[in-house]
C-alpha cells in the first residue's frame, strides 16, 4: 500500500484595523472561517499585509487560568503571554507566531496588544472609550468599567456611527488625531463601523442627575487619558512614547468632563 | 551628624512639567505620579550630586515660609516614597550621574 502523506495547507486572512493590515494564517480552515466571522467588516480584500502571524492551535484544555498579561521585549522580539495564549512578534521583520486555543477572544487580546505596540510608534494609542462619528467628527467617551461607555453608544442617535463601545482606536494622521472604528466591543456585542474621522473632543464620563459638560485642568486631562490608555508593555521606551503622545493629544484635542443622566438627551450636547 | 543624602531621577521614567506640577510615569509599572509645586522643585534639583539638605535649604527655604528642619523632614519623606516606587534614586554618596547608582537604598 502506497504511503499517504497528509498535506497541511495554511489558509490566511488579512485583518485591517486602523489602516494596519495584519495577515493571520492557520492550518485549520474552520478556525480561519471563525476569524473571518469575528472580524467581519475589517477583513481586507487585498493580499498585501505589513505584518504576518502564523497561528498554531493548541488542543482544548491546555490553557491555564493565568489572567495576567505579560508583554516583554527580548532579543529583538515582543513576547506576549497569558494563560490562554503565547505570542511572539519581531517588529523588524513583521513576522510573528501565536499559540492559542480555538477561542477567538485569545486572538482578540493578541491583536489589541500588537496594535498598542504599533500605534505607540506612530503617535497613537488604544483607549478604554466608546466613540462615534457625528457630523463628520469623532467624539470619544472614556471611563473605567461602569462609567457609561456602552450606555453612550446605546443612546446614540441614528445619525451617529458607532466606532466601538469599548476600545477606541486613536491615530495621528497628518498632524491631527483621528479616531477609527474597531472590531473590539464590550456589552454592545457588535463590531464598530469601519470608519474614521478627526477627533473633536474626548469626554471623561461621570454619571449624574443632569447632563453637563465641564472643562478640566490639563493635568487632570492627562491623568484621565493615561488612566484609560491600554498599557501592556513595561518597556521604558514604549512608556515614554505613550506618555509624550498623551501630552500632545491633550494639547491638541479638547478634553472635558461629561456628567450625564442615562437618557438620550445627553446627545443633545454632543455636536 | 547626619550623613548627606543624594537624590537622582531614575532613567526608567517619563516626566513632564505641566504648570507648576510635574507628572512622572514609571516605565516599569506605568504608575503615574503628580508632584506638586514644592515636590517639583526637589525633582528638578535631583541631580545626584547636590545633597538633599542643600536643595531644601537653597531652593525651598528661600522661597517658602518654612524652617529647614520641617522642610527637610517633608523632603525626606517625599524622596523615600518616590524611591520606593523606583522613580527616584536615593544614596548616601553622590551619584555619578542621574539614573545610575552603585549604592542605592530603597
Amino acid at each position: 500500500m502506497p504511503g499517504v502523506t497528509a498535506a497541511t495547507q495554511r489558509v490566511d486572512v488579512v485583518v485591517e484595523i486602523g489602516g494596519l493590515p495584519i495577515r493571520l494564517s492557520c492550518d485549520d480552515p474552520a478556525f480561519v472561517h471563525l476569524v473571518q466571522e469575528r472580524y467581519a467588516g475589517y477583513i481586507s480584500a487585498a493580499n498585501d499585509a505589513a505584518f504576518d502571524f502564523e497561528i498554531e492551535l493548541a488542543p482544548p484544555g491546555t490553557e491555564s487560568r493565568d489572567e495576567d498579561v505579560r508583554v516583554t521585549w527580548e532579543s529583538g522580539c515582543w513576547l506576549m503571554e497569558r494563560g490562554d495564549f503565547r505570542a511572539e512578534w519581531n517588529p523588524s521583520t513583521g513576522q510573528g507566531r501565536i499559540q492559542q486555543t480555538r477561542n477567538p477572544y485569545s486572538l482578540d487580546s493578541v491583536l489589541r496588544i500588537v496594535h498598542t505596540l504599533l500605534l505607540a510608534q506612530r503617535g497613537g494609542f488604544l483607549l478604554h472609550a466608546s466613540s462615534a462619528i457625528r457630523n463628520g467628527q469623532a467624539f470619544l467617551f472614556s471611563g473605567v468599567s461602569g462609567a457609561g461607555k456602552t450606555t453612550m453608544a446605546r443612546l446614540a442617535p441614528p445619525d451617529a456611527a458607532i466606532l466601538t463601545d469599548e476600545i477606541s482606536y486613536v491615530i495621528r494622521q497628518d498632524g491631527r488625531y483621528v479616531a477609527a472604528g474597531t472590531p473590539f466591543f464590550g456589552e454592545l456585542a457588535r463590531v464598530g463601523d469601519n470608519l474614521r474621522a478627526p477627533i473633536k473632543a474626548l469626554y471623561l464620563l461621570a454619571k449624574g442627575p443632569e447632563n453637563i459638560i465641564e472643562p478640566i485642568a490639563p493635568a487632570d486631562a492627562v491623568r484621565g487619558l493615561l488612566g484609560n490608555t491600554l498599557f501592556f508593555a513595561r518597556d521604558p521606551e514604549f512608556v515614554k512614547m505613550v506618555f509624550d503622545t498623551a501630552f500632545d493629544f491633550v494639547r491638541q484635542v479638547p478634553v472635558r468632563r461629561l456628567t450625564f443622566a442615562p437618557d438620550s438627551s445627553v446627545w443633545g450636547l454632543i455636536v | 551628624m547626619t550623613r548627606p543624602r543624594y537624590v537622582a531621577r531614575s532613567t526608567a521614567i517619563a516626566a513632564r512639567a505641566l504648570g507648576e506640577e510635574t507628572m512622572v510615569m514609571s516605565a516599569t509599572n506605568s504608575m503615574l505620579f503628580t508632584l506638586d509645586e514644592i515636590a517639583s522643585v526637589i525633582w528638578e534639583s535631583a541631580d545626584g550630586v547636590t545633597p538633599l539638605e542643600q536643595i531644601v535649604a537653597d531652593k525651598i527655604c528661600t522661597q517658602y515660609d518654612v524652617t529647614l528642619d520641617v522642610a527637610l523632614q517633608d523632603a525626606e519623606a517625599l524622596v523615600k516614597g518616590l524611591a520606593e516606587h523606583g522613580i527616584l534614586l536615593l544614596s548616601d554618596e553622590p551619584l555619578a550621574f542621574s539614573g545610575r547608582s552603585h549604592k542605592e537604598t530603597p
